[in-house]
C-alpha cells in the first residue's frame, strides 16, 4: 500500500487523532502516550463510558457502543488518524451480542465513517488480536502474518474479530491513500491490566488442562502502547503480529509466579465449567481452555524487521506481572489519589476568573 | 485481554477522573459532547495570558527499563518447539538398556549425517506403535550429540500426558512451517516419516513394503530450506511390534488413526501394548540427496518434486531388500 503523506502532511500541522474505546485500558492508555507526543494536536476519544485514566488534553465524546453518531464526528473534526482500540478480545466482558455489536458493527461504522468522500482520514490503526489465528492442535509453532488458521473459527471471538479484519482489508482496498495497519496483539500482561489469564494466575492454585502443557507467548502492556505509537509514528501499513520474544510452558508461567497448577480434566469445557464461574473462581471461557491445551505462538519478527524494539520478552512481561502483583499485595491500590496541582490546573483551564484570549482552540481548527 | 475494563483499573484510577466543570452539560446531551478540555498547547501558542494556563511539559519518553534476560528468569528449558534437553538426558538414561541391550542397534554410514548444517533425515516407518522414531533419534543424539527434532502426527499433541512427553521428547506437529523454520533458520536435524501413518499402519505380511511417500512434502521442504535430505533405510521395526488385525471400528469410534491388535498382545497379554519384540535393529544412512534448487522459491516443479521422492523411495526400498537379503535371522540379524 502506497503511505502519501497529505501536501503539507499531517506532521507539520499535528496530527488529529481518534481515539476509539477511550474509556478501556487500551484507549486511556493510548490516549496518555499520545498527549506527551508534541506532533499531535488533537485527542478525540470515543467511548461509551468515561475515561478512567487521568487525561490533560484528550477531548472525550460519549457515544453509543456501535458508534452511529460516527460520521458526524469525523466529519466535524476533521482527524486525520484513528486508533482503533475499542474491539473486546476479553470474552468474559460482554455477551456473546454484546461484544458483535461493539466490535463487528462498531468497526463498520467506524470505516464508514473514515471512507465518507470528503473523509479526512488518512491513517487508521486497528487493535486486533492473535486469538484470529484460532487454536487447534494442527496450528504450526509460530503463526506469520500470512497463516491462515488451521480450522475454521468457531469461537464469537475469534469470528468477529474475523469479520473486523475482514472490514480492515475491504477499507485498505478501498482506499488506497489512507495507510492502514493491523496489530495482532499476543496474550496482554503487565502490572495493570487483568485479563482471563491473569485472574487465573492470581488464584492460589493456577487451573491448567490434565496432560497439556503448552507454550504461551506473552506481550507486555507498555510494548502494546509503545507499538501503536511506533506504527503510527513510522507510517508502517500493513497487518503485524506483536508479541514478546519466546514461549513458555504454562506450568513454567506458573511456577515463575510462585504457584503450583491445580489440573483440570483435560476433556472439560466451559459448559462444565459454569458452576466454578458462577463461584467466581475464575472464568474460563472455551478460547481459554483450548489454550491451555495447545497454546499458540505467533512470529513477532515483521514487526522487528521494521524497527521496533520489544521491551520486555514473554518471560520478563510474565516477571513484570508478578511484581507488580506482589506489589500490589503490600501496598494495595493505593495510589495518590488527591493533587491540588490538579485541580488548580483545572481552575486555570476551565475557570471563567482567569483571563484567557479567544478560542485558541478554533482558531487552530479553521487553519487547516 | 485487551479492550479490558477492569475492575482493578478503575478501583486504582478511578478518583483520578477528575470530574470537570463541564460534566453537567455532557450529560445533559450524551450524544455529541461539548469540549471538555481546552487544547493545551494551542492556548499557549494562541493566548497572551501565557503565564497563566499552565502547559504540562511533554513527558520525555521514559528510559528502556532494565531486565534480567529471559536465561535468569527463566525456571525450565523448555525451548519454543517444546523439547527440553533435560527430559531428553533424562530419557535418554532410561531409554539406552532397550536401545543397546534390547534392540542392540547397529548403525551402518552415521557419517554421511553432518555434524552441523541443517538435514532432512527421511526414513521406512513401522511397528504399531512405532520402535523407529525413538531408535533414530537416540541413535544420533547419543553418537552424534546434536539433537534431533521428529515430525509427526498432530494427532499426538491431543492426547493428555503422551502429547506433553512427545513435545518434550523433541517431537513437534509436521507443519510445514515448523520444519521450514527449524531447518532453514535453526540448521537442525529433523526427522520425518513420509510415510506417515500409512506406515506403522500396515498388516505384518506386507512388512518392508513401503507405502505411498505423502504428497512429497518433504522434498519441497527440503528444497526450499536448501537442506539435503538424508534416507534412512530401518530393518527390525517391523518385527518389534507386527500387526496381524486391525479393529477399523473401535479405532473409529477411540479416535485414532488405526487400531492395531498386535503379536505382542497375543504373546504378552495386556504387557504386549506396550512391550516389544527383542528384533535386532540396523540402520543405514544413504547418500544425502542435494536438490541444486534456489531455496526460498515460492514454489517448486511438482514434478520435479514427485520424481525425487520417488527416487529416495525407491532408494530406500533398495536398500531395505539388499539389507533383508542378508540378515540371517530376525532376532540376532
Amino acid at each position: 500500500m502506497p503511505a502519501p503523506q497529505l501536501p503539507g502532511g499531517p506532521h507539520q500541522t499535528g496530527r488529529r487523532v481518534l481515539v476509539t474505546g477511550l474509556g478501556t485500558f487500551w484507549g486511556g492508555r493510548i490516549a496518555q502516550a499520545l498527549e506527551a507526543d508534541p506532533t499531535v494536536d488533537v485527542i478525540i476519544g470515543l467511548d461509551t463510558t468515561e475515561p478512567t485514566v487521568e487525561l490533560e488534553r484528550t477531548e472525550y465524546v460519549r457515544v453509543d457502543a456501535n458508534y452511529s453518531i460516527l460520521a458526524k464526528i469525523v466529519r466535524a473534526t476533521r482527524v486525520d488518524t484513528i486508533i482503533h482500540t475499542f474491539l473486546v478480545v476479553d470474552p468474559t466482558q460482554m455477551s456473546k451480542r454484546a461484544m458483535h455489536e461493539v466490535n463487528v458493527i462498531g468497526t463498520m461504522n467506524l470505516f464508514a465513517a473514515a471512507s465518507a468522500p470528503d473523509s479526512t482520514v488518512r491513517n487508521v490503526i486497528v487493535k486486533s488480536a492473535t486469538a484470529v489465528y484460532g487454536c487447534g492442535p494442527e496450528d504450526p509453532t509460530w503463526f506469520t502474518e500470512d497463516t491462515p488458521p488451521s480450522r475454521a473459527l468457531r469461537r464469537p471471538v475469534e469470528r468477529s474479530l474475523d469479520q473486523v479484519e475482514g472490514y480492515v482489508r475491504d477499507f485498505a482496498e478501498d482506499n488506497p491513500h489512507v495507510v492502514v495497519s493491523l496489530l495482532r496483539f499476543s496474550n496482554v500482561i503487565g502490572s495493570e491490566i487483568v485479563t482471563p489469564l491473569t485472574r487465573a494466575l492470581e488464584l492460589p492454585l493456577v487451573p491448567s488442562m490434565f496432560g497439556f502443557d503448552p507454550r504461551f507467548q506473552f506481550v507486555h502492556e507498555d510494548d502494546v502502547v509503545r507499538s501503536i505509537l511506533f506504527v503510527l509514528d513510522h507510517n508502517l501499513s500493513g497487518v503485524y503480529n506483536v508479541a514478546g520474544d519466546g514461549l513458555l510452558p504454562w506450568t513454567e508461567v506458573a511456577s515463575l509466579c510462585g504457584k503450583s497448577t491445580f489440573p483440570l480434566p483435560p476433556y472439560i469445557s466451559d459448559a462444565l465449567l459454569w458452576p466454578v464461574k458462577r463461584l467466581g473462581i475464575v472464568d474460563l471461557p472455551e478460547e481459554y481452555l483450548n489454550l491451555l491445551r495447545f497454546g499458540r505462538g505467533v512470529d513477532n519478527r515483521k514487526l522487528k524487521d521494521a524497527g521496533f524494539e520489544y521491551d520486555y520478552t514473554s518471560a520478563q512481561s510474565v516477571k513484570a506481572f508478578i511484581e507488580a502483583v506482589r506489589l500490589r499485595k503490600t501496598i494495595g491500590n493505593n495510589t495518590p489519589s488527591y493533587s491540588y496541582e490538579r485541580d488548580v490546573e483545572q481552575f486555570f483551564r476551565h475557570s471563567p476568573s482567569v483571563v484567557r484570549e479567544a478560542p485558541a482552540y478554533d482558531r487552530r481548527r479553521s487553519d487547516t | 485481554m485487551a479492550a479490558s475494563r477492569s475492575p482493578r483499573q478503575t478501583a486504582t484510577t478511578g478518583k483520578a477522573a477528575t470530574p470537570r466543570p463541564t460534566a453537567t452539560r455532557r450529560r445533559a446531551s450524551p450524544k455529541v459532547s461539548t469540549i471538555t478540555a481546552v487544547n493545551a498547547r494551542a492556548a499557549k501558542a494562541a493566548s497572551g495570558s501565557l503565564d497563566l494556563v499552565h502547559v504540562p511539559a511533554a513527558k520525555p519518553a521514559p528510559a528502556r527499563p532494565r531486565l534480567d534476560d529471559d536465561a535468569t528468569i527463566r525456571h525450565g528449558d523448555v525451548d519454543e518447539w517444546g523439547r527440553s534437553e533435560r527430559m531428553r538426558a533424562l530419557a535418554r538414561q532410561v531409554y539406552d538398556p532397550l536401545y543397546s541391550k534390547w534392540f542392540r542397534v547397529e548403525w551402518e554410514g552415521l557419517e554421511k549425517i553432518p555434524a552441523n548444517g541443517g538435514a532432512l533425515l527421511v526414513a521406512n516407518h513401522a511397528g504399531a506403535i512405532p520402535s523407529d522414531a525413538p531408535v533414530i533419534m537416540h541413535g544420533i543424539e547419543k553418537e552424534l550429540e546434536r539433537p534431533v527434532y521428529g515430525l509427526a502426527d498432530y494427532f499426538f499433541r491431543k492426547v493428555p500426558v503422551l502429547g506433553t512427553m512427545w513435545s518434550r521428547l523433541g517431537g513437534l506437529p509436521a507443519h510445514p512451517d515448523n520444519a521450514y523454520r527449524l531447518l532453514r533458520e535453526q540448521k537442525q536435524l529433523v526427522l520425518v516419516f513420509p510415510e506417515g501413518t500409512k506406515g506403522p499402519s500396515k498388516h505384518a505380511s506386507e512388512r518392508y513394503q513401503l507405502a505411498r511417500f505423502g504428497r512429497g512434502g518433504f522434498v519441497e521442504i527440503a528444497m526450499r530450506a536448501g537442506v539435503p535430505v538424508i534416507p534412512i533405510a530401518v530393518v527390525g521395526a517391523e518385527e518389534s511390534m507386527p500387526i496381524i488385525a486391525k479393529l477399523p471400528s473401535v479405532a473409529k469410534a477411540a479416535g485414532l488413526p488405526y487400531m492395531p491388535v498386535t503379536a505382542n498382545m497375543m504373546a504378552l497379554g495386556p504387557l504386549g501394548l506396550v512391550g516389544y519384540f527383542p528384533a535386532k535393529f540396523k540402520l543405514r544412512v544413504l547418500d544425502p540427496v542435494y536438490f541444486n534448487v534456489e531455496p526460498d522459491q515460492e514454489r517448486y516443479s511438482k514434478s520435479r518434486i514427485m520424481d525425487e521422492s520417488e527416487k529416495i523411495r525407491d532408494h530406500i526400498q533398495t536398500e531395505l531388500y539388499d539389507m533383508l537379503r542378508e540378515r540371517r535371522s530376525i532376532w540376532f540379524g
